[in-house]
């Protein structure tokens, strides 16, 4: 038996999880380096992964398949594609830097009490949080797939409620107050989703008889699983759901403002870069694949949704006063244009949308751990209370700066060929919707510019005029997600290399061809 | 019934065959090693009496605490003696005169009664969370129990370190009619199943050392409402016996699926009258649900798990639940699947409103023991979808469940147990605040077994409900899945609040502390997050197990 290398890159993170927590209460500093240490490993695997995959080979390659709870049919089943090797490198890579990052985040503010243990658990759930990520990226298992997608809610949630923004306004326990709502509304949100998922996922299991995503998707290619026109449809929402809570997709968006806000910058990094992209993913992966013909039934009012999340995101990110809440409805613009991608069912439209999740990953996470870093010298997550910070910090500021122009999608940054894919790819199927998603993009320029503009031009403000400039290790994360966004930004190539072979498979499974450009056509 | 109906059935009775019968009757075959776990639990039930009676008071409690341990021990030996030699499967057959079936369902209900009860009677012996009274250690029962609260015979007792001992045989009682309910083949046989463990469960709610009058309350309430539930049992029993001529569950479904004609002479008026049949299974089954705690017969639960002393509450909420639906799948499985398609639809009903409705009450509770409660009933709603699938896979699903469930409750309330303050125990939520920080470790444990009533993946809770709700899909109800995971969401809600109250929210200066228990409750908490853990994540062996016995015997 060959050695599980998916396995590994799953289970690497989550023993360096309970190690991490483990590590006595006075150790703090070693549980840190221990965490970034098993994050770095875990990017080792990833890399290794990324090696191995053979982008023209088999469909699904480094599989394992292991027998697991078989009343249920349950199979541990392994199996990446090209879209799974992306992300999972693209998860591999930020959490080193989301580590980095949130270093000081989760020192405990008062001395004494030795038995509560505020920064082992901290760094453990975000490896726990890994873990769980790249193992649903893995699997293969519509079951397995399931339970660590609901899984990875509770650390999520415990990151989100625990550890909250040092910066805030009004009082400790108001604070409180408020991070345990936005707590609460992350957990409900996606366990309602998840759990309409599972009412969709017992009747897939109903009418299919097991779980495997290979053995379902070859039967219904030809022909042998036949589903009833209105079971698939309800197997299809039930799914896609779920997926759309995550995702998240309008009008099931509003646990992420509240999320992203309440969190450190670091675990907001973690929730739109990281755990969110399961939801895109799973689209891809699992609706598109399972229930082909409800795909297609239900594209009109997808691609509508996507649109509203484009433009109702952008607006709302203009209006707002928060800078981390303008962060995280500006990526609520961006899941639409990603969702617009995938069910736009053309080649480049969906190998833009993969690499959509790929760029604004990185991007996003430039912009708002840089923004994180400004918050926690300022103290402070009002708009209203910088100025002229540019003249104070001017690294920062430039970095900030790079971060905000990826996220308007500025050609020679990486996002704009993600978005310019999936405006094609759009266009040449629905014209008019792709001249509408555009709009997204001058609203992006109006929100970032008027954010820059405002914080960092103009007369110092007498709060920020001691502000010091980035320090080696805010460095240390910046430059190379800003080199990462450049370089895939003048050569996106490797990426879409390794993602167009498994879109144009993902693609022949719902039976759908790019359609002819119109000047050929024309002829 | 008139004077002259009454008069011919004795007239035909004297006059029938019968009378040759009786003068022939043979002495009844008892399969003792058949029933050898029920002997065992009962026999070491009457010693504990004798040993109440007779060992000096100071010894008492250990030659209880042993004698019950070592005889829920060998009775489960026994348990995984029969099985292993097939009684559960392939030997599977009616025992003692056709009272007692010894089947797979029965054998893996009476092992998981017998577990719970172990590790529940360990949480009943734990005497290191009281403070020390009068320089001697106390358990979680009343010094003297018939002594009047606040009276100086109380005082008395406290300051002589008297303990109620008797909780172990009575607890002994209890468990050896459970582990008849489930098995039992006649409808006699159940009903004095059901008092056996019934009377001893009354007492023991009332014997709380704290708060004794919320315990007596709790007591009178359960039993009031528990000798309704088993006069309902019993009437409906008459009538039963009325539609069929017999008490013995293998006649009772040959009447109804219409197999038997001879009609008995003396119940010509009555037998095969369908309207005795429906209301007597209706009767019947409303005990049942009654002792399940199934909505619209749940209104004891919130009262009498609060009440109670949280040992007895873990013990009962747990084996109860276990035995009662035991013999409810029992009873619509073997007796009435010729009926099914009359008792589904009021089933499907009764499932929905314990589904909602428990979840729903559960949102606004604010003691802990309530709230787990309320958790129960919906539970118990999960578990009745289970029910209404009418497959071996519906069986295999809800002896899955209880197992599951079980544990994770007993370890539950047995956490309850730790958390103290100068009143007792402390169980209103607002004192639970910021539990997380001053104890992580008991905050976790809890944060587990809440994670696994609220079916998170990777948790035994999730497993089961999984099972259940797959059951109840294959057997086409559906729409009954999908309440089931409306109200999973609703009934997630409470359960998540509770975890933000212990993580997140600030300490109170006048907090509960955590008591340090002694090895014994350690065990049952720790044999419960070991079940919950294990049956999450390699659940399949236990699935097997359940599979194998989910073959009832006719």
């Amino acid at each position: 038996m060959s050695f599980p290398l998916l396995t590994a890159t799953a289970v690497l993170p989550a023993v360096g999880a309970i190690a991490t927590a483990a590590v006595p209460a006075a150790r703090r500093t070693a549980a840190k380096w221990l965490a970034l240490l098993v994050s770095v490993a875990t990017l080792v695997l990833a890399a290794v992964v990324l090696v191995r995959f053979e982008p023209g080979g088999d469909r699904y390659q480094l599989t394992e398949s292991h027998s697991w709870i078989k009343d249920f049919g349950v199979r541990y089943e392994l199996g990446v594609d090209g879209i799974a090797v992306a992300l999972i490198a693209l998860t591999a890579l930020l959490i080193p830097f989301v580590i980095l990052a949130g270093w000081h985040d989760a020192d405990p503010q008062e001395t004494g009490s030795s038995r509560w243990r505020p920064t082992q658990g901290f760094f453990a759930l975000i490896l726990g949080v890994e873990a769980m990520v790249i193992i649903s990226f893995e699997a293969t298992d519509v079951f397995l797939f399931y339970i660590f997608f609901e899984a990875m809610l509770i650390p999520m949630y415990f990151l989100i409620g625990g550890f909250g923004d040092r910066a805030h306004s009004g009082s400790d326990e108001n604070a409180a107050a408020q991070r345990s709502y936005a707590a609460v509304k992350f957990l409900l949100y996606n366990l309602v989703g998840g759990l309409i998922m599972l009412a969709a996922v017992i009747g897939l299991y109903v009418v299919a008889g097991n779980f495997s995503l290979q053995e379902i998707a070859a039967a219904r290619a030809n022909g042998s699983l036949h589903m009833a026109t209105s079971t698939e449809r309800w197997l299809f929402l039930g799914f896609f759901f779920a997926f759309a809570v995550k995702a998240p997709l309008w009008p099931l968006h509003t646990w992420l403002p509240n999320a992203m806000g309440e969190a450190t910058a670091p675990v907001a990094v973690l929730i739109t870069a990281v755990v969110d992209k399961v939801g895109t993913f799973a689209m891809l992966r699992f609706c598109l694949q399972l229930f082909p013909e409800a795909s297609k039934w239900a594209t009109p009012v997808i691609l509508v949704l996507a649109l509203i999340s484009i433009v109702y995101g952008a607006l709302l990110a203009v209006g707002q006063r928060d800078i981390k809440r303008l962060v995280a409805y500006a990526s609520i613009s961006h899941f639409g244009f990603i969702v617009l991608g995938i069910f736009a069912m053309t080649s480049q439209g969906q190998s833009g949308a993969t690499l959509y999740m790929v760029n604004h990953g990185i991007s996003t996470a430039a912009l708002m751990l840089v923004a994180g870093f400004l918050i926690s010298r300022r103290g402070s997550r009002l708009i209203a209370d910088y100025g002229g910070v540019q003249k104070v910090a001017p690294v920062l500021a430039g970095t900030f700066l790079i971060g905000g122009l990826a996220t308007l999608s500025l050609p020679g940054l990486a996002p704009f060929v993600s978005e310019f894919l999936v405006l094609v790819g759009t266009f040449s199927r629905y014209p008019v919707i792709g001249i509408i998603a555009t709009f997204g993009i001058v609203l992006a320029a109006l929100y970032t510019l008027v954010l820059y503009q405002r914080t960092m031009t103009g007369p110092v403000k007498p709060e920020v005029s001691a502000l010091p400039d980035l320090r080696v290790r805010e460095l240390a994360v910046v430059v190379p997600l800003i080199a990462a966004l450049i370089f895939l930004g003048v050569y996106p190539k490797p990426v879409t290399d390794l993602v167009n072979p498994a879109v144009k498979q993902t693609l022949s499974d719902v039976h759908k061809k790019d359609p002819k450009p119109a000047v050929e056509a024309a002829k | 019934m008139s004077a002259a109906a009454v008069h011919s059935l004795w007239t035909t009775a004297a006059t029938s065959p019968l009378k040759e019968q009786i003068s022939k009757i043979d002495a009844p075959k008892i399969e003792y090693g058949q029933l050898s776990p029920t002997l065992i639990v009962i026999g070491a039930a009457v010693l504990g009496v004798l040993v109440e009676a007779f060992v000096p008071r100071k010894s008492r409690y250990y030659v209880q605490v042993f004698l019950a341990v070592v005889a829920l021990a060998a009775a489960f030996a026994a348990v995984v003696g029969l099985a292993a030699g097939g009684d559960g499967t392939t030997k599977a057959h009616i025992a003692a005169m056709g009272a007692i079936a010894v089947d797979g369902p029965a054998l893996f209900l009476q092992g998981v009664i017998l577990l719970t009860g172990l590790v529940a009677i360990f949480t009943f012996a734990e005497r290191r969370l009281d403070p020390e009274a009068h320089g001697n250690r106390v358990d979680s029962f009343a010094a003297q129990a018939a002594s009047v609260p606040g009276s100086d015979s109380e005082k008395a007792a406290v300051k002589a370190g008297f303990t109620t001992t008797e909780v172990f045989p009575l607890a002994l009682f209890a468990i050896g009619g459970m582990l008849v309910f489930p098995s039992a083949n006649d409808l006699l046989t159940l009903f004095i199943a059901l008092e056996v463990f019934s009377l001893p469960l009354y007492l023991l709610c009332a014997v709380a050392r704290r708060k004794r009058l919320m315990s007596q309350e709790a007591a009178v309430k359960y039993f009031l409402l528990g000798a309704f539930a088993s006069a309902f049992t019993l009437f409906g029993i008459a009538l039963l016996y009325g539609y069929a001529g017999s008490v013995s569950y293998a006649t009772i479904a040959d009447v109804v699926d219409g197999s038997i004609q001879n009609i008995d002479p003396a119940l010509a008026d009555t037998m095969g009258n369908d309207a005795l049949l429906l209301i007597g299974v209706a009767m019947v089954v409303m005990g049942l649900l009654f002792k399940v705690g199934a909505v619209p017969f749940h209104m004891w639960t919130p009262d009498v798990y609060q009440g109670a002393p949280t040992p007895v509450t873990g013990f009962m909420a747990a084996a109860t639940k276990v035995a009662a639906f035991g013999a409810l799948l029992r009873l619509l499985y073997v007796v009435l699947p010729g009926l099914r398609w009359d008792w589904r639809p009021v089933m499907w009903a009764i499932a929905i409103i314990t589904m909602l409705g428990g979840a729903i009450v559960a949102i606004t509770q604010t003691d802990i023991k309530r709230l787990l409660a309320y958790s129960s009933i919906a539970h118990a709603g999960f578990i009745l979808a289970g029910v209404i699938a009418t497959t071996p896979d519906g069986i295999s699903a809800v002896l899955f469940y209880l197992g599951a469930y079980s544990f994770v409750t007993v370890g539950a309330f047995a956490v309850v147990t730790l958390v103290r303050d100068a009143g007792g125990e402390a169980t209103h939520l607002s004192k639970w605040a910021g539990l997380g920080r001053r104890s992580p470790l008991v905050a976790a444990v809890f944060a587990v077994f809440l994670l696994a009533f609220a079916g998170i993946p990777l948790t035994s809770g999730f497993a089961g409900k999984f099972a259940v709700f797959k059951a109840a899909a294959e057997g086409g109800a559906g729409a009954l899945v999908v309440v089931g995971v409306i109200s999973s969401a609703i009934a997630a809600f409470f359960y998540i609040r509770v975890i933000v109250l212990m993580f997140f929210s600030e300490p109170k200066a006048d907090g509960p502390t955590v008591a340090v228990p002694s090895p014994l409750t350690m065990t049952t908490i720790a044999v419960g997050v070991a079940v919950t853990v294990v049956l999450g994540l390699a659940p399949q062996y236990f699935l097997d197990l359940a599979n194998q016995a989910s073959v009832f015997v006719r």
